[in-house]
């Protein structure tokens, strides 16, 4: 990737729009819609989860019934409200190990304030926004004063929480999972907000699915439409470049974190509303499954490229997958195989779409 | 490359020369497969049509008590002419989500476990809505009946741990050790709640990584070398008991081995004195009775326990009845 902090790969595609910058080398390019098309890092792996999806429609009966796809999107959504913000924060060149178990520490501290201080639900839901962002911005802050590598800041981060979700668990209600809230005030409305399924012609959908389409779109709009949008790819591109340009490298990185812990935060929620109480042990190795679906998405692990749509299309690839196995009746006990396998087919793909296409640019 | 070549052919006349002259006259895949030769031809024994029973446990990969579940279970599909499927997943929201597949896929019949009940409650509400029949197992018992579920078969973890309490203070042990190897698991929790409750003398918990058996290992060893006054402990899986016989044995330690569920390994140390006791809860028959009840439904409206769980444990097993237990063991069904 250059340093340079002009778009270039991510102009949306049918955009018109006569730029107000100074016409250099390639922007004066007329380039045709197609061509354009082909140069969204996004495009192998929408490939590679329309490959998977015709390949389970013919092998899985019963993959096409409303209801399955139905399943099928809420286990994307899952991962995908957490692929959102971890591509952009890849596209930042960085790594975020802590994001697993960040989910379920947001749900635990929401859960438990909610329930030892009696405070409506809704009052535990905000003093967890506060505390997930504020273990975000640490991560950032720690990142960025100390100049270690994200990979052993977020190590570290993510040790902590694993044994402080367990021992703060603990500690407070005396066992590994919380105490119900189903009974408390404010419950029903998150319950609403976070976990309600929506019916739609006899299917229901949850409304993660919204939640996750809605991320999509708020971080494609920062990408593509704003500054801070330009500051994550020039960050990820090349620190030092940006830096010398005026690029707030610092504060995009810890704003990165905190949005993945926003994330987190969503997610955690979802967790907590729709179960009532929430296992202190869980969501560890999700991390690694959101990094996937960014790099399935089309995210280089490098930083500097990639994309949110893309993330939510490996996000997709990722559930059909999972799921589509279960429907397809295969032997559990190759479950993983299979999955690592498709994964991989689907990102080669991926790769040589992208290199067909730049090739054809 | 020649030099490659000479390895290889080495390699090659290595491996066929042992293979020829290493033939072993007992055990082995020899053994194992007249066994399974002798077993029962699998036919089913009953002219219903094929149903097809979906069965979705809180199992991480590789469990061998989850093992001697599906045998049971497959076994019983196959005299009840049973399409079983089986899958597993040990988090909370993939776990419900695989009960939502199922159902998605209109199955005749699903069993599934409760260990994270409150994360469960939906999609087993969504399967009863759906007009198919659910049986708890495992864990669970307090939720079952408040889910709609038919039945729960399986061990009470309170009971069972009480069942070890006792068993412990008969042993004259006076400083016990529980050993976790799954957090986040209320069972496990209860298990040793319930040791707790009826042993006299003092427990601790330690919790280890369960996927990590070095990792295990260290942790029940650097805890032996911490405190030499602990004379009993109680591991909560079959695999976990040898383990903590070579911790044990690394750290020079007197404690005595007790543990939770059997397997080849924990019957053998029985027999030989290793180990002090294990609780059985039958895993066989939690498998095994689940397809076979659901079957029953489906047949004939039967229901099993009268609203009550129908319990497979605990059963104490010690050096007595280790010997009569081995054969069933080796074959994956105890």
């Amino acid at each position: 990737m250059s340093a340079t902090i002009d778009k270039t790969a991510d102009e949306k595609p049918g955009d018109e729009k006569p730029s107000n910058e100074k016409p250099s080398d390639e922007r004066i390019l007329q380039t045709s819609p197609l061509k354009k098309l082909l140069s969204r890092p996004e495009l192998g792996s929408v490939v590679g989860a329309l490959a998977v999806f015709v390949f389970f429609a013919c092998a899985a009966d019963g993959f096409l019934n409303a209801a399955s796809l139905s399943t099928v999107l809420y286990a994307s959504s899952t991962i995908g409200i957490m692929a959102v913000p971890v591509a952009l924060l890849m596209i930042g060149g960085e790594f975020d190990l802590s994001a697993g178990v960040l989910v379920t520490s947001s749900a635990l501290i929401s859960s438990m304030f909610s329930y030892q201080m009696t405070a409506n639900t809704w009052v535990g839901a905000g003093v967890s926004l506060l505390v997930t962002l504020a273990i975000g911005a640490f991560n950032g802050f720690m990142l960025t004063r100390t100049k270690l590598p994200s990979f052993i800041v977020t190590l570290g981060t993510f040790l902590m929480l694993t044994g402080m979700n367990l021992g703060f668990t603990k500690l407070i209600d005396g066992t590994v999972s919380t105490k119900t809230i189903a009974d408390m005030e404010g419950f029903p409305s998150a319950h609403d907000v976070f976990a309600s399924t929506l019916t739609i012609g006899g299917v229901g959908f949850k409304v993660t699915i919204l939640w996750w389409l809605g991320l999509v779109a708020l971080a494609s709009w920062i990408l593509l439409r704003t500054r801070a949008g330009n500051w994550i790819f020039a960050v990820g591109g090349n620190q030092d470049a940006a830096r010398a340009v005026g690029v707030p490298v610092a504060k995009t990185k810890i704003g990165l974190y905190m949005g993945v812990a926003f994330g987190a935060w969503i997610s955690g929620q979802h967790l907590l509303f729709s179960f009532d109480s929430v296992q202190s042990g869980e969501g560890v190795g999700n991390e690694l499954i959101y990094i996937i679906a960014a790099v399935i998405g089309g995210c280089l692990i490098t930083g500097g490229y990639g994309s949110a749509i893309g993330s939510a299309v490996g996000a997709l690839l990722f559930g059909m997958t999972s799921k589509g196995i279960v429907f397809a009746e295969w032997n559990p006990d190759w479950f993983k195989f299979f999955l690592g396998a498709m994964l991989l087919l689907a990102t080669l793909l991926n790769t040589w779409v992208k290199k067909r296409a730049e090739a054809t640019t | 490359m020649a030099r490659f070549r000479t390895w290889a052919v080495i390699a090659l006349a290595g491996t066929l020369s042992l293979s020829l002259s290493a033939c072993s006259s007992t055990g082995g895949k020899r053994a194992e497969d007249a066994r399974k030769a002798a077993a029962a031809q699998g036919r089913p024994a009953v002219n219903t049509p094929r149903w097809t029973f979906a069965m979705i446990t809180h199992s991480g990969d590789g469990d061998t008590f989850w093992d001697i579940v599906q045998n049971g279970a497959k076994q019983a599909a196959v005299k009840d002419n049973i399409n079983f499927l089986y899958s597993h997943d040990d988090q909370a929201q993939q776990q419900a989500q695989l009960v939502d597949a199922a159902v998605d896929k209109k199955v005749d019949g699903v069993i599934v476990t409760l260990a994270k009940p409150d994360a469960m409650k939906a999609a087993v509400a969504r399967a009863e809505k759906a007009g198919i029949p659910v049986i708890t197992v495992n864990s669970g018992s307090a939720e079952s009946k408040a889910f709609g579920a038919l039945t729960h078969i399986g061990q009470d973890e309170t009971v069972a741990g009480e069942a070890v309490g006792d068993e412990l203070n008969k042993r004259g042990r006076k400083k016990a050790l529980c050993v976790l190897h799954e957090q986040g698991n209320v069972g496990h929790e209860q298990r040793c709640d319930g040791v707790a409750k009826t042993f006299h003398g003092t427990l601790q918990k330690l919790y280890v990584n369960g996927t990590d058996m070095p990792d295990v290992q260290s942790a029940i060893e650097a805890k032996l070398q911490a405190d030499n006054s602990l004379d009993a402990v109680v591991t909560l899986g079959a695999p976990y008991a040898d383990t903590a016989v070579k911790a044990k044995n690394d750290a020079g330690s007197k404690a005595e081995i007790d543990t939770f569920d059997l397997n080849a390994q924990v019957a053998a140390e029985l027999k030989n004195g290793t180990l002090g006791f294990a609780v059985d809860q039958q895993p066989y028959l939690q498998g095994y009775e689940a397809v076979d009840l659901l079957w029953a439904y489906k047949y004939n409206g039967d229901v099993l326990g009268g609203g009550k769980p129908v319990l497979t444990g605990p059963q104490i097993v010690t050096k007595d009845q280790a010997a009569a237990l081995a054969a069933y063991t080796e074959r994956g069904t105890r």
